[in-house]
């Protein structure tokens, strides 16, 4: 498998990410090589090997149901570029 | 209708419960409806770099009373995973959510569509049931052109709980929302309210001949009632019916229901659909769900409404009406239960009657949840015990009834005690009274001799009258039937 220009387009307005011409052509090269490690991966036989989730096989460590966080609004509000009323404000979204 | 009749409908719902714990479920914060806002958004709930999330163990423990509830499969190992899309009330650029191996799998729930007599019984079958961080909330008023965000609703448990597509009508997917809206609250995992959106539908709709694959579908955003669901549906419907007839394509999109149109409108059409890019989610470990901890959950889960139901059915021997009504909440059949253990199986039957019929009249009159019934459990089956010793009548029970809903009295021999409601059951004293009945009303008597049966019922009246409604009416008619045959 690998990517052409416009598959590189595509993922990087999902991302919200804007290249250059230039920079589109390098990513798609980098990609591709991505691509063509994770070939490497895929030829290797893993018949009847067990799927991992994740790196490292531990599993997941749960916290009680308890509330322990206090209202520290006023300090992540004071480095918002934009407050009022209690809310951050953001350039307009209408759906 | 005639034109509707050559398509099938095909509904899967995807529903949004809220879970009932107190804390978020990868964070500290409170999830209390209504505080001011953002300030129940931690650093974790806003994404501040270097935080990460640590799963809240009640969020599972809802997860998989649900699973248990609807007899699906708990997954021993299930994986959260990043749902990737941008918008400004989704500060990590991500949901957490469960995508190929989500909590619970399969399942289902036995639904009751339509009422009465011609109501039928279907089973919808469950696809998946997920646990997820709800996002926060854009306010679009004018704040100078700009959106406000409010980030409290932030990383709030939810438990998405999606169907397969086999609802055929807009009834059959009320009615699959309106059990799953009763089984989440009577297994105590979400509060159902509706209006605070901690019940949300989304439904899926795409029309069929029938026979041929499944139509292009668009997803009904945001039901918040089902008034709404009903509406919306069929509005969708009719709509995809006329475009396909009128040579159109339907276009696989995202639409909201209007409420003061009654009008579905798209939000967004597929070009732009979101791809979400899902994978494992790197800060979370895999969640781990032994069968210990099933059988623990198992073991804390109250009897479950069928179960209930086909209890009440063979105990009690009510009907199947009567039974489904009492088991609608865990309130309703705590409150038949306890005045059933008052009166005594015996009376079962004239309890279910009392609950569902006088109480729920009047609990509906007024709006109020049968929790909050200014009549107990044990100040009606002080009724009933009176009803079935004859100590009065329906209709003088009914008073009592209107009398301890007042507050006048406390309970039912106090307030027949203090009207002196005394049903008068004592033959010699209802045989006094019909004597001086007849005398008082001989022109009654006459024309009932003439063969007009309409004058007995009068003299039937004028006893029960001159009793205030305190004498046993099939002694009466039978006194007054005796004394006028013989």
């Amino acid at each position: 498998m690998s990517l052409n220009l416009e598959d590189v387009a595509r993922i990087a307005r999902l991302a919200r990410i804007e290249l250059s011409a230039a920079e589109r052509e390098t990513t798609r090269d980098q990609l591709n090589d991505i691509l063509g490690f994770i070939e490497q991966l895929q030829a290797v036989d893993t018949t009847g090997i067990e799927p991992m989730a994740h790196a490292v096989d531990v599993v997941q460590r749960l916290r009680p149901d308890v509330v322990t966080e206090t209202d520290r609004r006023a300090d992540f509000q004071a480095v918002a570029p934009e407050t009022e009323a209690g809310l951050y404000l953001v350039p307009r979204v209408v759906e | 209708m005639s034109r509707t009749t050559q398509w099938e409908v095909v509904i899967g719902l995807e529903t949004h419960a809220q879970l009932q714990t107190k804390s978020k479920i990868f964070s500290g914060s409170s999830i209390a409806f209504g505080a001011e806002p953002n300030v129940q958004a931690s650093a974790v709930d806003i994404a501040l770099p270097g935080v990460l999330p640590v799963l809240n163990r009640e969020a599972v423990v809802c997860a998989i009373k649900f699973g248990l509830a609807v007899g699906a499969k708990i997954t021993p190992r299930s994986v959260f995973a990043r749902k990737n899309y941008f918008y400004p009330d989704l500060p990590k650029g991500y949901q957490i959510s469960q995508f190929e191996i989500p909590v619970v799998l399969g399942g289902g729930l036995a639904i009751r569509v339509g009422a009465g007599e011609t109501a039928t019984e279907k089973f919808v079958n469950l696809t998946r049931a997920h646990l997820e961080e709800d996002a926060g909330k854009s306010l679009h008023e004018d704040f100078h052109g700009r959106t406000g965000i409010d980030l409290n609703r932030a990383g709030t448990p939810l438990l998405e709980i999606v169907t397969e597509p086999e609802m055929r009508s807009s009834a059959e997917a009320v009615a699959y929302a309106k059990a799953l809206h009763a089984l989440v609250q009577w297994i105590g995992i979400c509060d159902g309210n509706m209006q605070e959106g901690s019940f949300r539908c989304d439904a899926n709709v795409s029309v069929r001949r029938p026979g041929e694959p499944l139509g292009t579908r668009r997803e009904i955003k945001n039901l918040n009632s089902f008034r709404f669901m009903q509406q919306a549906i069929d509005f969708e419907v009719q709509w995809q019916i006329n475009e396909i007839e009128e040579g159109r394509a339907i276009q696989q999109a995202t639409v909201l229901f209007d409420p003061d149109t009654g009008e579905t409108r798209s939000m967004r059409t597929k070009e732009d659909a979101h791809d979400y890019r899902y994978f494992p989610d790197p800060d979370l470990l895999p969640l781990e769900i032994r069968a210990d901890w099933i059988a623990e959950v198992k073991s804390g889960l109250p009897e479950l409404p069928q179960a209930m139901k086909a209890r009440f059915e063979t105990d009690y021997g009510l009907s199947s009406y009567d039974a489904e009504t009492l088991t609608t909440t865990r309130a309703a059949s705590k409150f038949f239960e306890d005045t059933v253990a008052a009166t005594g199986k015996d009376s079962a039957k004239l309890c279910a009657n009392w609950v569902t019929g006088e109480l729920a009249a009047h609990l509906n009159k007024t709006d109020m949840p049968i929790e909050a019934s200014p009549v107990s459990a044990a100040q009606i089956a002080g009724i009933i015990r009176r009803i079935a010793d004859n100590t009065i009548s329906n209709k003088i029970a009914r008073d009592v009834f209107e009398a301890l809903w007042a507050g006048d009295g406390t309970d039912a021999d106090a307030v027949i005690e203090a009207n002196g409601w005394k049903q008068i059951t004592d033959t010699d004293a209802i045989e006094a009274l019909v004597d001086e009945v007849l005398a008082a009303n001989q022109k009654s008597v006459e024309e009932y001799r003439a063969g007009k049966e309409k004058a007995f019922n009068a003299l039937v009246g004028q006893a029960m009258k001159a009793t205030r409604g305190k004498a046993n009416p099939q002694q009466v008619t039978d006194l007054l039937k005796k004394k006028l045959g013989g």
